[in-house]
């Protein structure tokens, strides 16, 4: 995967599905349908919406080169024709995925070790081999943008800024855990990191992270907070394409122009169901442009790449030009839980891609490219390494849950429905929730 | 009809719908977090009406018709309250909520348990629940005991327009999720409302019963339309000579234990009514709270009224049958008054 050939494919991918870009191709075509790419009802669609205008168009690439500006990026501009000497990435950016896809990945693998050692329990799902998808797409968020996942959520959450002792601490059950020990592997809730789990079902996260973007255009346009443009990147698998909810979301996502982006992580088996044995169409991102939002396919297993259709879709939703549906083409490297036999893949079909591993796909292109040397490297290796044992003694160390939490939180009305101090049920006490009017 | 039973000085009278209406009004007027959303809320102005005026008056934005698509629009509402905004997700009947009880149960009841606090739901979900006339077995459920057995949901059911004006400004002020469940029937019953009840800061206090009409012979609890029915029995009972205490549960939960429980420790019999199905029902649940805190003080077995235990039949005669009447509520009285009576209604 050299540099060249990296850049013209992701050229490719972005003149093809977004015309509203700079590049030459798309603009001096006639209709992004002459282009060769197999994108063509997402391009068809937006051909016709307002946004396709010169002056769109100006706009945005007057947005666009801001934001290369700020990036201090030297990127390869679309206005330039590719070469290998334009690089995609600087080296604190190149450090800064790697070491994101690395602590997934430790991490992950740490969770396995501890699982089989008795010390996590009930249901865990690791997400060994996607890390592309999640760290292509949170590194672009700030902090106020949301992230809805499911139950793969752990490197989700280490992506967006939840320290990894306090993930491990709830995956052990512990009172020091994000969510004090109250949620689990499945139910990561973060607050301050804008991080809503954490949902066992599936598609269940959909319609809510359609309701954070909701908020987020209903925070500008009704209560007025100037330039909140928080966007919402909402995680799923294959398996949820399936599901009502989804197209439900679609619809409604594109009806009221929310700034969402539904990344797909296809990774092709929802626990045994081969997506082809269970999809009519297995074609996800073709599913956007039915409902007029733009679809696009993108390989999951290259940071890189992901990373460029990240950035469009990311800034097409802070524009309020409305949701976009990326499909990422992944894999996962273990069984859907750890509970899970994996006896269904073909191991031909794991080895194809164990041999396109994220990481050292990562690690090839900052090396060739002479962005940091394989020492620098390692040392990151060995950080992730201490970060990792450090959460697991910081978890280990941490003690369970008083038992007084057990009835703690089940509302947040302070004088909660629970036993109060003196035994009695609390909704007794003649103050609960007094109203103003004399009953 | 109106009912005379121990309000304050009556100044003016409401139907339900009209006070359910000027509370959406009311709290939308003073927080620009709240907001309604459901099918044909905006321009068909509620598919009950109890919309009417909003689309008008708060725009689009603010009143949002969706299309039909209840676990989509419902998960929709869930997010938002999960970002500070306090939505009022209208259902067109709780039948149709069935769709969306993921959202309502999932990701609404159980986040701030699942979060430790971190992340509250201050969203309401109202519709009307229970029997309708004559409109069949998928429209005709009652929830009231589904959503009262889950933990970190407040269920209220208003009868008067009182009630609906208090517990609605109560629900929609809560900081937790809470299903509001009203009744069809009911929507266009007119009550007499105290000045104070007009009041824009009026709330009544979720978790509280009130007593409708006091009594000494026997306890007599109910919600929702029930209500009503039992109120007409106790006239019926005390031309008999027994003296019927009627509660009107307004809050099925919390359930209210320890009026309900005060109640018959003063007289020493309960009959339950409830419009729903019989097994696990709200009347289960009292009866049971009965026996654990005041089994001494009971004369005599407890007696519940509930639906038919079958899906909701057509034909108005079966329909009839298939839900309490008053004759079936009056029976039970004597029955547990050990006063002689035939066992079930004549068809």
């Amino acid at each position: 995967m050299s540099a060249a050939s990296l850049a013209s494919s992701i050229n490719a991918i972005r003149s093809a599905s977004f015309p509203n870009d700079r590049s030459p191709l798309a603009s001096n075509a006639p209709h992004p349908s002459s282009s060769s790419s197999a994108f063509l009802g997402s391009t068809a669609r937006l051909r016709f919406n307002p946004v396709s205008s010169p002056a769109a168009r100006l706009r945005s690439s007057a947005v666009a080169a801001v934001a290369a500006a700020s990036n201090v990026v030297k990127e390869k501009q679309p206005k330039s024709s590719p070469s290998a000497s334009n690089l995609l990435i600087t080296k604190e950016e190149g450090l800064e995925l790697y070491e994101d896809m690395v602590l997934g990945r430790v991490f992950e693998d740490m969770c396995a070790q501890m699982y089989y050692r008795g010390k996590m329990f009930g249901f865990v799902h690791l997400y060994n081999g996607q890390e592309a998808v999640s760290t292509g797409f949170i590194k672009f968020l700030k902090q106020e943008d949301s992230v809805v996942s499911t139950y793969r959520d752990h490197v989700h959450a280490l992506s967006k800024g939840v320290p990894a002792r306090q993930v491990m601490s709830e995956l052990f059950g512990k009172e020091t855990g994000c969510c004090r020990g109250q949620g689990g592997s499945m139910h990561m809730f973060s607050k301050e990191h804008n991080l809503i789990g954490g949902f066992a079902f599936i598609g269940e996260g959909i319609p809510i992270a359609t309701g954070a973007a909701f908020t987020s255009k209903y925070k500008r346009e009704v209560l007025k907070e100037e330039g909140c443009d928080h966007v919402t990147v909402a995680f799923f698998g294959d398996g949820t394409c399936n599901n009502g909810q989804f197209f439900e979301c679609l619809n409604m996502a594109q009806l009221w122009k929310l700034p969402i982006i539904f990344v797909v992580e296809n990774n092709l088996w929802a626990i045994g169901m081969s997506h082809l044995r269970a999809t009519s169409d297995p074609q996800i991102w073709k599913k956007g442009p039915a409902f007029g939002m733009p679809g696009v396919h993108v390989d999951g297993m290259d940071v890189l790449k992901v990373r460029e259709v990240a950035r469009e879709a990311i800034e097409r939703a802070r524009r309020g030009e409305g949701p976009t549906l990326v499909e990422c083409e992944t894999y996962r490297f273990r069984g859907h839980s750890l509970a899970d036999p994996d006896e269904l893949r073909e191991p031909a079909e794991k080895a194809k891609y164990a041999a396109r591993d994220p990481i050292t796909a990562l690690k090839k292109y900052i090396i060739e490219s002479n962005l940091a040397s394989e020492a620098e490297l390692k040392e990151i290796d060995k950080k992730i390494d201490e970060v990792v044992e450090d959460a697991v003694e910081f978890a280990d160390a941490s003690p369970q849950p008083p038992r007084s939490q057990l009835l703690d939180n089940v509302f947040a009305d302070p004088k909660g429905f629970g036993i109060g101090p003196d035994g009695r049920y609390r909704c007794e006490d003649p103050k609960f929730t007094e109203g103003t009017a004399k009953v | 009809m109106m009912r005379f039973q121990g309000y304050t000085t009556a100044a003016k009278e409401m139907t339900v719908r009209e006070a359910l209406n000027s509370v959406l009004d009311e709290e939308m007027s003073a927080d620009p977090r709240v907001f309604l959303m459901g099918e044909e809320v905006g321009e068909y102005q509620g598919a009950y009406k109890v919309s009417k005026g909003l689309l008008q008056k708060f725009g689009p934005e603010r009143v949002v018709d969706t299309p039909i698509t209840e676990a989509g629009f419902t998960g929709i509402g869930v997010g938002a309250a999960y970002y500070g905004l306090r939505p009022v997700v209208e259902f067109m009947t709780f039948n149709f909520a069935m769709q969306a009880i993921d959202h309502i149960i999932n990701s609404a009841a159980k986040t701030n348990y699942m979060s430790a606090g971190n992340i509250s739901v201050p969203i309401v979900f109202r519709g009307p629940n229970g029997a309708a006339a004559g409109v069949g077995a998928q429209h005709s459920h009652c929830y009231a005991a589904w959503y009262g057995s889950c933990p970190g949901l407040k269920v209220l059911v208003p009868y008067s327009s009182e009630d609906a004006r208090g517990l609605l400004k109560a629900a929609i002020r809560d900081p937790d999720p809470v299903v509001f469940l009203e009744n069809e029937l009911m929507y266009g019953e007119r009550f007499p409302v105290s000045a104070e009840a007009l009041d824009s800061s009026f709330c009544l206090p979720i978790g509280k019963a009130k007593i409708e009409r006091e009594g000494k012979d026997v306890t007599i609890t109910a919600f929702s339309k029930m209500v009503g029915l039992s109120l007409e029995a106790a006239e019926i009972l005390a031309k008999e000579g027994i003296s019927a205490e009627v509660i009107n549960l307004r809050s099925i939960r919390p359930l209210d234990r320890s009026t309900i429980n005060a109640s018959v420790r003063k007289t020493n019999r309960l009959v339950t009514v409830e419009e729903g199905f019989p097994q696990h029902g709200v009347g289960a649940e009292i009866g049971m709270s009965i026996v654990e805190d005041s089994f001494g003080y009971l004369d005599a077995p407890i007696e519940r009224i509930t639906g038919a235990d079958v899906p909701m039949p057509y034909a108005a005669n079966l329909e009839r049958m298939a839900l309490p009447q008053i004759e079936d509520i009056v029976r039970a009285a004597k029955r547990v008054c050990y006063r002689s009576v035939p066992m079930a209604a004549t068809a």
